[in-house]
């Protein structure tokens, strides 16, 4: 069971998706060649299921080769309230770092987007269920920082189960901070968009990823601020399927757009061009 | 930092938060705001009973007064979904702080609510968006803003109306990212391990003002507020305008300048050396 502040999603989360060759897609059951998966950003080809794609896979679709910098690497977690866990929490870390080979649940960096200067944030479910904590409220404000001073557009995608309970107050803190680096963009005149990943939910949902310009929501995400199942409890009756689905979303005025994966970067590059011109914005 | 609270000692404090005989804002309003004039609505859905808004003055100054209220009675409690708003209730929120903002008149905001109403309403009504746009408007207002929490403090529902110039809590309030029992739940798998999670969580006033996160911690009457509503609201006036003296004082930029740095600061995390 996971120790953040997590949410149960009502879809069914798949494992990272199929490897080996002759594996069968987890959603449609169709046989999956090997590395096809890959070659499809993790998008199943037959049914076009959206696996969960890693941090640096993620920035690597939309960056230009060789224009990839990191940044706020540096930023690490600590334990400020010496937290009380039947696991500690500086273990927990320890642990995901292993498993994801990420410092953190949030990767930034800039980069060129079709010859474009941009700053690219990704936070991943992976590590610790993509909760945000103080670190990754500290690395999204450095990435907006460099955003502001270079004049460039901010993309940030989200896939996370809310605040990081194991940093208490501090981490809904980073709900304040993380939009006080938004309103740093804005007051710049700077494009700012949102890619929502599934799962966004909790204080992640209520915060950086919808004070966008635009939101794009991936196909099947599911996005809630509270848990289904407060919901249920709440409404005493049963959420209907596709509750907090993405289409659900675009059909209740939340979202801009529901974009396969396929098409992200194309639209991406669109909509940057369409709010910034051709480099010579005002 | 001190010594960790006991659970005992946490929960105590968690039980006083939510006294059922705890001054709430209309409670307040009553016994110090005699002029309060309610204003209603979000002008886009609907009037959210859980947000209660409007103009007043506070001594010589007039203020826009924004509170949650959960209600004493079961009936009122229901009415007002027992403080937690709705997307049209933060909206409400928006409008009257952007009200006040136009006629350049401080922003108070009293914040006792258990969290956002977590309603399949809410939600399809843009709970989430209605949160995050809530901490953009009061990140941005230009004019002065102070917030008391009075009771609770609960999760993202609560920092919607609480980033302010200056934060205080009541000496027996509490603050959390996520309520005690459902942390108890996630890591003990019991929600009755509530006090055990509330300590480990630090969200009472002290702990949080000892780890800088709230300007200061208002004391209460021996007993509790609850005990004598007239002297705590007393106290709660007193530390308001004299939060309101300090800040009115402030070019409206350097404000806001100092607002936006004192968010951007928050957090706890190391900086390695290398890589």
């Amino acid at each position: 069971m996971a120790k953040y502040v997590t949410i149960q999603v009502a879809r069914k989360e798949p494992p990272p998706g199929p490897e080996a060759a002759g594996e069968r897609c987890k959603n449609c059951n169709a046989l999956l060649q090997p590395g096809e998966l890959d070659k499809s950003l993790r998008v199943c080809p037959h049914c076009s299921y959206h696996y969960p794609l890693p941090s640096h896979e993620r920035i690597a679709q939309f960056a230009d080769a060789g224009t990839v910098s990191f940044l706020g690497e540096e930023v690490r977690a600590v334990d400020p309230l010496d937290f009380v866990d039947l696991r500690p929490y500086p273990q927990r870390l320890s642990d995901a770092q292993l498993d994801t080979g990420l410092t953190e649940a949030f990767l930034a960096a800039t980069c060129e987007i079709a010859g474009r200067p941009a700053g690219i944030g990704v936070l991943d479910f992976k590590f610790l269920g993509g909760s945000m904590g103080s670190v990754v409220g500290e690395r999204f404000y450095r990435l907006a920082q460099a955003a502001v001073d270079r004049r460039m557009a901010l993309v940030v995608v989200a896939g996370s189960g809310g605040a990081r309970m194991q940093e208490g107050l501090f981490s809904l803190m980073q709900m304040a901070k993380t939009v006080v680096s938004v309103q740093k963009l804005a007051n710049a005149h700077l494009p700012y968009v949102t890619i929502l990943t599934h799962p966004t939910t909790g204080g992640v949902f209520a915060s950086f990823s919808t004070v966008a310009d635009v939101i794009i929501a991936e196909p099947g995400a599911v996005m809630s601020f509270a848990g289904p199942r407060i919901i249920e409890q709440t409404i005493r009756e049963k959420l209907p399927p596709g509750f907090g689905s993405s289409e659900s979303q675009l059909a209740h005025g939340q979202v801009d757009m529901v974009v396969d994966r396929r098409q992200l970067r194309d639209r991406l590059v669109g909509i940057l061009s369409l709010l910034q011109g051709d480099g010579a914005h005002v | 930092m001190s010594d960790r609270q006991t659970p005992e000692q946490a929960w105590e404090r968690v039980l006083l938060a939510r006294h059922a005989e705890r001054p709430q804002t209309l409670d307040y309003i009553a016994v110090a705001f005699p002029d309060f004039l309610e204003l209603s609505g979000d002008r886009l859905h609907g009037d959210d009973k859980a947000v209660v808004a409007g103009l007043t003055t506070l001594g010589r100054r007039r203020i826009v007064l924004i509170g949650t209220q959960k209600g004493h009675t079961l009936k009122e409690r229901q009415e007002r979904s027992f403080g937690m708003p709705r997307p049209e209730g933060y909206r409400k929120a928006m409008r009257l702080a952007r009200l006040g903002e136009k006629f350049g008149l401080p922003v108070v905001t009293l914040v006792d609510t258990p969290g956002a109403y977590p309603g399949k309403d809410a939600e399809e009504g843009g709970q989430a968006g209605a949160i995050a746009r809530s901490i953009e408007t009061f990140a941005g207002l230009t004019t002065p803003t102070v917030t008391v929490v009075i009771g609770e403090g609960g999760s993202g529902g609560a920092l919607a109306l609480a980033l302010a110039d200056r934060v205080f809590m009541l000496e027996n309030s509490t603050y959390s990212v996520i309520s005690p029992e459902a942390c108890g739940a996630l890591v003990w798998r019991d929600a009755a391990e509530g006090p055990r999670a509330a300590a480990a969580l630090r969200v009472s006033a002290s702990d949080l003002f000892e780890l800088g996160l709230i300007d200061a911690v208002i004391p209460e009457p021996p007993g509790g507020a609850h005990t004598d509503h007239r002297q705590m609201a007393n106290r709660l006036l007193r530390e308001i305008e004299l939060a309101l003296d300090g800040l009115v004082d402030l070019e409206p930029a350097e404000r806001l300048r100092l607002r936006h740095e004192k968010y951007l600061k928050m957090g706890s995390y190391a900086t390695a050396s290398s890589k």
